[in-house]
């Protein structure tokens, strides 16, 4: 809950709910980037990704950096993503 | 140095054990690092041996799962026993012991108790079974709660009428005064966390020098990180300064992230107090949801036992999130409590002091005893 793990922002999904697919590790996921609408992210930016939300902007060194520290956390990271990958955040608000 | 080696940049490393060794000379210096995070990657990558044995780094509070006090698990419990609900929590909080059992236990006994990464997860839930109240049990410094309330302001802008959130959010400022102020602790200064202010910024931590005279340097992940902020620390000491540093400032603004506290300041106010585990009530710690919000808020939706319970006798959690004890100097350390059967918090998340020792600090402990040495003292 505490990782922050690096993701690169492929697409805006969905400008009302503030959604964006992002690629953290190859597997791409959807995460709200609500939290940081004063940084005008596009496509190919990096952040920090905290519970489903981007929390901060990082560069791509940062998110190498990050990323080679996580490895080396062995179980604690394992668990983050998966965790992350069972989230099921999407854009429609009808359910399904 | 064995440990360094397996560093990013073993040279850079080398270079900061010697300046840190030069500057902290004769004197001994003791920092606490506040934040879970840094508590993990000092026992994982050994940095206590490669530090000069003069130089102590010592555990603070800011683990989350871990200060979260007995009497809150067991109302989250009760919530998770209440008719229809769905009760939703991150994973960590799972293993946590109340005063009977944890949420595992609640959920084998037939409480539909889901794990989610996101509250944005638990927020779907709500939205997939309207004819459920899902709870979701919201725990975390400033890095997650502008999280929670960003979801919260989703919940009421789509009007779902069956979510509500158990906040337990906690903020970083007031425990660090609390240890400032307790008397059985020494501190030469501290090594401030990277994610939380990347969210508060530097400018709530310039009481720690301008009150208490101590350094505060906020540091990133990183075993190189880790050392350099301690030798950031040194310098200001030897340069007879004490002020807010920043070390991490690839990530943490000064300012943080005005955005996301001005989305915490719409959403929660602050408790008058809040209990924490092992340390007791600190007035102002803790966050809550405002009025506007109460209909989203399970302490107004349910009743709660509410009551305070004491901490097992046998764990020293408190001590330890004080930095008063070392995990290996509490009784039951590695016999009775461990991950698997954990008797405090600290035992239980990876970023708990007890846990990180358990799962890394042991072996490197016994690898410097072995070697009849601290590892840097062979340089
Ligand atoms: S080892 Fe277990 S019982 Fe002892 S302080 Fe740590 S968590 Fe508490």
């Amino acid at each position: 809950m505490c990782l922050g793990i690096p993701g690169q922002l492929v697409e805006l999904v969905d400008t009302n709910d503030q959604l964006a697919r992002v690629d953290v590790s190859g597997v791409t996921r959807i995460i709200n980037i609500g939290l940081l609408e004063d940084e005008q992210l596009a496509p190919g930016d990096w952040v920090l990704i905290h519970v489903g939300f981007a929390m901060s902007k990082i560069d791509e060194d940062e998110a190498a950096l990050a990323l080679a520290s996580l490895q080396l956390m062995g179980q604690a990271y394992d668990d983050e993503l998966s965790a992350l990958w069972a989230s099921k955040i999407t854009s429609d608000t009808k359910g399904g | 140095m064995r440990f360094v080696d397996e560093y990013r940049d073993p040279s850079a490393a080398r270079a900061l054990v010697a300046q840190i060794t030069d500057s902290a000379g004769d004197d001994e210096f003791k920092f606490m690092e506040v934040c879970g995070g840094h508590t993990h990657t000092i026992y994982r990558h050994g940095i206590e041996h490669v530090l000069p044995p003069s130089v102590e780094l010592v555990h603070g509070p800011g683990c989350p799962v871990c200060v979260i006090p007995m009497g809150r698990v067991d109302d989250a419990i009760s919530l998770a026993k209440e008719p229809g609900v769905i009760f939703t929590s991150f994973g960590d909080m799972m293993r946590v012991p109340g005063s009977r059992g944890n949420l595992l236990k609640a959920k084998a006994e037939g409480a539909d108790v889901r794990f989610v990464y996101s509250p944005l997860d638990a927020l779907r839930i709500a939205i997939d079974h309207p004819e459920r109240d899902v709870v979701f049990f919201a725990v975390g410094f400033e890095t997650t709660a502008p999280s929670t309330a960003l979801t919260l302001l989703q919940a009421r802008a789509r009007r779902v009428g069956n979510f509500s959130v158990f906040s337990n959010h906690v903020t970083i400022v007031p425990p660090i005064r609390a240890i400032l102020e307790s008397p059985d602790l020494r501190l030469d200064g501290f090594l401030g966390p990277g994610h939380v202010s990347t969210v508060i910024g530097q400018r709530p931590y310039r009481f720690v020098p301008d009150q208490y005279g101590k350094p505060l340097v906020t540091a990133g992940f990183e075993p190189l990180d880790i050392l350099q902020a301690i030798a950031m620390l040194l310098v200001q000491i030897r340069e007879g300064r004490r002020a807010v540093e920043n070390q991490y400032s690839r990530v943490v603004r000064e300012e943080g992230n005005p955005r996301a506290l001005a989305i915490l300041a719409e959403v929660f106010e602050l408790r008058p107090y809040f209990e924490w585990r092992g340390l007791g009530f600190i007035s102002q710690s803790a966050l809550k949801l405002r009025r506007e919000f109460e209909s989203f808020d399970a302490e107004q939706r349910y009743r709660l036992p509410g009551l305070r319970v004491a901490d097992p006798k046998a764990c020293q959690c408190g001590e330890v999130l004080k930095g008063v004890i070392k995990p290996w100097e509490c009784k039951v350390f590695g016999t009775a409590c461990t991950p698997e059967t954990p008797i405090g918090t600290c035992m239980v998340s990876s970023e708990g002091a007890c846990a990180a020792y358990y799962n890394f600090g042991r072996m490197h402990r016994e690898a410097a005893v072995t070697l009849g040495r601290r590892s840097v003292s062979s340089r």
